[in-house]
């Protein structure tokens, strides 16, 4: 039987190229795969047809210069659906620390010739420019998180996330807490699952790569952060790291960074 | 003036199979390459401004991101500039770990290479989808390859990309000797698919393109460098990695966001290849007489030997994987205290793609005051450059525009440059302009 192939793009932005791998790393399904779908532009994987439209786009990356802002109009312009992947395209990304300084002097600090260089002065997620259909969060996403996406999508159905805590997939895994017993100050209370709870199992702190959870108190934690000693410019840190300039996480940077001073 | 400008112009809107994105801007006028600019419009992240002001764990996790493809090696490069800065020595177990889990991603990074990127070129493919189909073998045996790479940096590591297992002082955690056991069972199942890698690579159809190029990579009396080592180039130099900067000259182009690199001026090439040519007596006997049984001499001013270079080292990365795991213990202490001071400290580590320098200054707040890293790819940027020139010259630069995108697509793909980690992308136009006087 002859079926129609959804045409599936990848496209990048300014990112790390880690999240393409959670497509890269499926090896061998990711052939398997193509039997169901087809895959118009991914460069990376050698196919480039970047003036094609998509029924699903994949959007790796922040908008950081002035040219990708022009780009990802274009994209949007072309595909049925739209959805980023990981903290780049979801929340501006790591580089969006910029965004809290002058972008110049950083520049200025790392390019000889800073004139030649066209960026912007800040590091956005994709939903600042466009309609974004589906968000998948993580730094990095996994090849799970993108083959129930396209699942869903595949059988017509909208596709969902969880959103619930890393501190709950801790406790369906049994990890011993790392806050309760060591007081390390984890961000699993207000990250959102989808890694697996990797931090914790290692014996560490959750960071917070796939961003704020559903409800988070990011306050509370805040406090209980400080009664285990932390400084109010460490705990800006906390919240000011891969997802930034997710509105929870930017909420409570900025609240602890007042405190602070 | 008399003139006749046949101008033609073809533009290639992204040089495929690379990590990250780039152009290639080329001129021919009058038989004779006018301008090679290999453009990275890669947009820059500025990171060593991100990593100021951060706490020393901080910093590995924040590095980690500057490259998705090999993560461990920035991670790697910059525990030991840290520990450096705080005077720590962490000791044999940690020092054999990092070497393992530097392996995991050699083998992951340099399948990726060899199979999806590289032998489709070789083979005559468009992508390894294409490949799949005449060559399904290869294709299964590889991807089984690069899962073995991927599940030996979550061993230490938890995820392949951006692991979190790291940290300054050695890992959170040590794995435990039923999960050590576990995959080492599987390498030794599999290490027969990475010694057919080898023939496989050594019997490609290569273009003889042999050039003189300087070679640098790290060195080590006693073994295949990783993690440590002096610097050392094929033209004499050997010096200590703080010295760095006292030898290397960055500079910037106006036409890419990367910077450029050069030894005393002149460009060299750093990764697989340089690797194995000043390193090739601390390559295991047995694959030493396979390369010969291929007729593969290193040594090597080929080029396209990068491939086969790379196969070796995912040999040589299996069996040095191996050998580590079978002396697995678990430790009393997975790593050192943390004792963070002022200070600076250097860090130079062989990732995929060759060496990468990392150069750290923190405060007495135990902050960072000032961070400069110097990737791989970005010391490739200018030797690349230089073989395209020679090597399409020798081509012959009247063949079609086609056969001249699609061979020098070929050149850059051998460098496997990872434009992400150039902290900054690939698109070919080239221009002829035929003066007729």
């Amino acid at each position: 039987m002859n079926i129609i192939k959804p045409k599936i793009a990848v496209y990048k932005f300014t990112s790390c190229d880690g999240c393409q791998l959670a497509f890269l790393n499926m090896g061998i399904e990711l052939v398997a795969l193509q039997e169901m779908i087809e895959i118009i532009h991914f460069p990376e994987f050698g196919i480039s047809n970047p003036n094609i439209s998509a029924d699903i786009a994949f959007i790796e990356g922040s908008i950081s210069t002035p040219q990708e802002k022009k780009r990802i109009q274009a994209i949007r312009h072309g595909s049925r659906f739209l959805i980023t992947i990981g903290a780049c395209a979801t929340a501006g990304g790591i580089q969006a620390l910029r965004n809290f300084s002058d972008v110049n002097t950083w520049v200025a600090d790392i390019y000889p010739h800073p004139a030649s260089l066209s960026t912007l002065k800040t590091s956005t997620a994709i939903s600042h420019h466009v309609k974004v259909d589906f968000e998948l969060w993580g730094c990095p996403v996994n090849s799970a998180q993108i083959l129930n996406a396209l699942k869903s999508l595949l059988m017509n159905a909208t596709p969902t996330a969880r959103r619930d805590s890393v501190c709950m997939e801790c406790k369906r895994q049994g990890h011993i807490c790392v806050m309760v017993t060591k007081n390390i100050p984890c961000m699993g209370p207000v990250t959102q699952t989808g890694c697996g709870a990797i931090c914790p199992h290692a014996g560490r702190d959750c960071y917070g790569c796939y961003g704020p959870s559903e409800n988070p108190n990011s306050q509370s934690l805040s406090r209980r952060f400080s009664n285990i000693g932390l400084s109010g410019e460490a705990i800006t840190r906390r919240f000011r790291f891969i997802n930034n300039q997710a509105p929870a996480f930017l909420e409570a940077g900025n609240l602890n960074e007042k405190k602070s001073k | 003036m008399k003139k006749n400008l046949n101008k033609r112009e073809i533009n290639i809107p992204i040089l495929t199979r690379v990590e990250g994105e780039g152009a290639l801007n080329l001129q021919i006028e009058a038989g004779k390459i006018t301008r090679l600019e290999l453009a990275i419009y890669e947009p820059p992240r500025l990171f060593e401004k991100i990593l100021e002001g951060r706490e020393p764990n901080e910093v590995v996790d924040a590095v980690a991101r500057i490259c998705g493809i090999c993560p461990v090696a920035y991670q790697m490069s910059a525990v030991h500039a840290i520990e450096s800065c705080f005077d720590m020595a962490p000791g044999e177990w940690v020092r054999n770990m990092r070497r393992l889990f530097y392996c995991g991603e050699w083998i992951e990074s340099h399948s990726i290479h060899v199979y999806m990127l590289a032998a489709p070129d070789f083979l005559g493919y468009s992508s390894m989808t294409d490949m799949a189909r005449d060559y399904p073998d290869i294709v299964r045996d590889g991807m089984k390859i690069h899962s073995l790479g991927t599940r030996l940096m979550a061993l230490l590591g938890k995820r392949a990309v951006h692991p979190v297992g790291a940290c300054v002082g050695g890992f959170y955690h040590a794995p435990s000797l039923e999960e050590v056991h576990n995959l080492l069972v599987q390498f030794e199942t599999c290490l027969p698919l990475a010694e057919a890698l080898i023939p496989f690579t050594a019997k490609l159809n290569f273009p003889k393109a042999e050039h003189e190029f300087t070679a640098v990579s790290l060195h080590q009396p006693s073994e295949y460098p990783i993690n440590e080592g002096r610097i050392q180039s094929s033209s004499g130099l050997d010096i200590d990695i703080s010295e760095y900067m006292d030898f290397f000259q960055q500079h910037q182009v106006a036409y890419s966001t990367a910077q450029h690199s050069t030894l005393s001026g002149k460009t060299y090439l750093t990764g697989p290849l340089a690797r194995i040519n000043l390193n090739y007596k601390h390559i295991p006997k047995n694959i030493q007489r396979l390369l010969k049984k291929n007729q593969i001499h290193f040594p090597s001013t080929n080029m396209f030997h990068s491939i086969v270079a790379r196969a070796v080292e995912i040999y040589y990365a299996m069996i040095e994987s191996i050998r580590l795991m079978r002396l697995y213990v678990t430790p009393p202490e997975s790593r050192i205290k943390l004792t963070a001071k002022a200070g600076n400290g250097y860090g130079c580590t062989e990732a995929p793609r060759g060496i990468l320098w990392h150069y750290f200054e923190f405060a007495e707040t135990g902050l960072v005051k000032r961070a400069r890293i110097i990737a791989p790819t970005s010391q490739n940027l200018s030797r690349i450059e230089e073989d395209l020139r020679h090597s399409l010259e020798e081509y012959g630069l009247d063949r079609s525009d086609d056969d001249l995108r699609y061979y020098s697509e070929k050149i850059i793909r051998n460098y496997d440059p990872c434009i992400s980690c150039a902290t900054h992308f690939l698109r070919l136009k080239i221009e002829r302009v035929d003066s007729q006087l």
